[in-house]
């Protein structure tokens, strides 16, 4: 799933400049699953919001709102009416229904209350790891289903480097102290398996032009479209 | 060996390549645009090693650049071992920093992943990480070799290269760290220097597996080696450098010393112990000598180990 966390106050507040009407927009999907940007979260920021501005004597009103998925455009019709009637629009979705938000509603202003950060999946409640940098050439098959693209911190792809400790990537700080090398973890389980020789393999340097370093990219399906 | 069956003719190669025990040295670069750090340290270390690395913005602090400063400590009669990470370049830059290194008469490359950008002066920076040392050091065998770049178009003149790599026989898993050097004695290594070695019995097993899979015979393996300046090093090594391990026993003999004079003395004497155990050892072709800021403790240490002169080879 998509992860995101929502932005500090201050810069949330920021963003919203000297706008009268805002309307906090919740996404349902990936933001609300992650507790960042769902119906319940907007509803949260628009009141923080209203309370500041109570506090500091600036008249704003705030509403809040959500979508089921912001990132497809027939879910954003169904709060239109609300987008039509804010100056400004306080989207937590991540960063893909943000920016459908803002083309659809253009050139109504869109901004972010949250910071999209990865592809991630819960490993326990309230804990999420990433797990897939979307480089578009998976390489799991013959790395035992451990990604070392976004799992090793040097993005390696022939074992694991100088700095692999017990089983811990060097790249250690107060958030990150338990990162385990990714190299290690595929070492253990390509044991497990018994397929050891998959990390004796010279594997040659990736195509990155399958990732955003070949630009934007684009998806069709070309027997899916309607006829 | 003739001149055309080097692959690089430089020093280091023929040092190596005669059989003869190898020293080299390290210089860090400094952190502004100062010629004069390198010319001194070159002055330093000229005649006592046989080739010097040049770091390439080392523990991700910005430096003057190993292709600099590798042509500065070669102009003062030091010939370089210029250092390249996988971190700062992509494919593009690395291919065309070693083909203006080779027209500067830079010969000895050593490739190698670099520290992770958070340890350094620019935590914010983006790694770039497009190949990795196995794959750079493939990269440049095929330039060497096959006279091709990366994305397999021909070149004009290929670059004549002595390719080195590391390996750290202390990192884990340990099982892996013997099959690695194979790997990238695969992609085409010609040397490897090794992390520096504080824990001596640990070397040794892993000598055991390198000389177990035939290694040895492969590529010329140095020695690395760090002399101690006081305990507080010791120390600092032993609790936060990553994938360095220093034995009890190594900080209990720098904390009987008293600072400055005595514990360097020691420093150095514990680290020609070293360098004599390891002329010893099956498979060891050199020392690497990282006397970080420490340089002029070399030639005493080289002297003592009884390594000098250092060969005159044609």
């Amino acid at each position: 799933m998509i992860t995101a966390e929502r932005k500090p106050l201050d810069e949330i507040l920021k963003l919203v400049g000297d706008q009268k009407k805002v309307l906090v927009a919740g996404c349902d999907t990936c933001v609300a699953i992650c507790l960042t940007g769902g119906e319940k979260e907007a509803e949260i920021l628009a009141s923080e919001l209203r309370i500041l501005a109570e506090k500091d004597g600036r008249a704003v009103e705030v509403e809040h709102t959500a979508a089921i998925r912001q990132c497809e455009w027939e879910y954003l019709d169904m709060i239109a009416g609300k987008v039509a009637a804010a100056d400004l629009v306080l989207s937590m979705a991540c960063g893909i229904g943000i920016q459908s938000m803002a083309e659809k509603f253009a050139p109504k202003i869109v901004v972010p209350a949250v910071n999209t950060n990865m592809l991630g999946m819960p490993q326990e409640h309230a804990v999420w790891l990433e797990r897939c940098g979307a480089c578009g050439e998976c390489v799991i098959g013959e790395t035992a289903g451990i990604c070392p693209v976004v799992r090793c911190s040097k993005s390696l792809m022939n074992g694991p480097c100088g700095g692999s400790h017990d089983g811990k990537c060097e790249v250690t700080t107060p958030e990150k102290e338990d990162l385990d090398c990714a190299w290690a973890l595929i070492w253990d389980r390509l044991k497990a398996q018994g397929r050891e020789e998959m990390m004796f393999v010279n594997r040659p340097p990736k195509n990155w032009s399958k990732s955003s370093s070949g630009g934007p990219r684009k998806m069709v399906r070309e027997e899916a479209k309607p006829v | 060996m003739t001149a055309t069956e080097y692959k690089a003719g430089s020093n280091l190669e023929k040092v190596l390549s005669s059989g003869r025990f190898a020293v080299t040295g390290e210089c860090g670069p400094p952190k502004g645009a100062d010629v004069t750090v390198i010319e001194e340290k070159a002055k330093i270390l000229k005649g006592y090693v046989d080739a010097v690395n040049i770091t390439d913005n080392q523990t991700a602090v910005v430096r003057v650049c190993s292709m600099a400063s590798g042509y500065t400590a070669q102009q003062n009669g030091l010939e370089a071992i210029m250092q390249m990470t996988c971190r700062d370049r992509n494919r593009l830059a690395m291919q065309a920093d070693i083909l203006g290194a080779a027209t500067l008469g830079l010969k000895n490359i050593l490739c190698l992943t670099g520290d992770h950008m958070s340890f350094g002066n620019h935590p914010e920076a983006k790694g770039v990480h497009d190949l990795d040392s196995l794959n750079l050091i493939k990269m440049y065998k095929d330039m060497r070799d096959e006279k091709k770049f990366q994305c397999g178009e021909e070149m004009t003149v290929a670059p004549p290269l002595y390719i080195g790599c590391a390996e750290n026989p202390f990192a884990d898993p340990f099982e892996l760290r013997a099959l690695r050097l194979k790997k990238k004695i695969e992609a085409g290594a010609d040397f490897v220097q090794t992390q520096c070695i504080f824990n001596v019995p640990k070397f040794k097993l892993w000598m055991e597996e390198v000389r177990a899979l035939g290694l040895h015979k492969e590529i010329k393996i140095l020695a690395g080696i760090t002399p101690l300046k006081g305990v507080g090093g010791a120390r600092y090594m032993q609790k936060f450098v990553p994938g360095i391990d220093v034995p009890q026993d190594i900080v209990d003999r720098m904390a009987a010393c008293e600072k400055g004079a005595p514990s360097q003395a020691e420093g150095k004497k514990i680290a020609v112990e070293m360098i004599k155990e390891f002329t010893e050892i099956e498979g060891v072709a050199g020392v690497h000598i990282m006397a970080i800021e420490w340089e002029i403790a070399v030639p005493e240490i080289v002297e003592a180990a009884g390594l000098m002169p250092r060969p005159a080879v044609a």
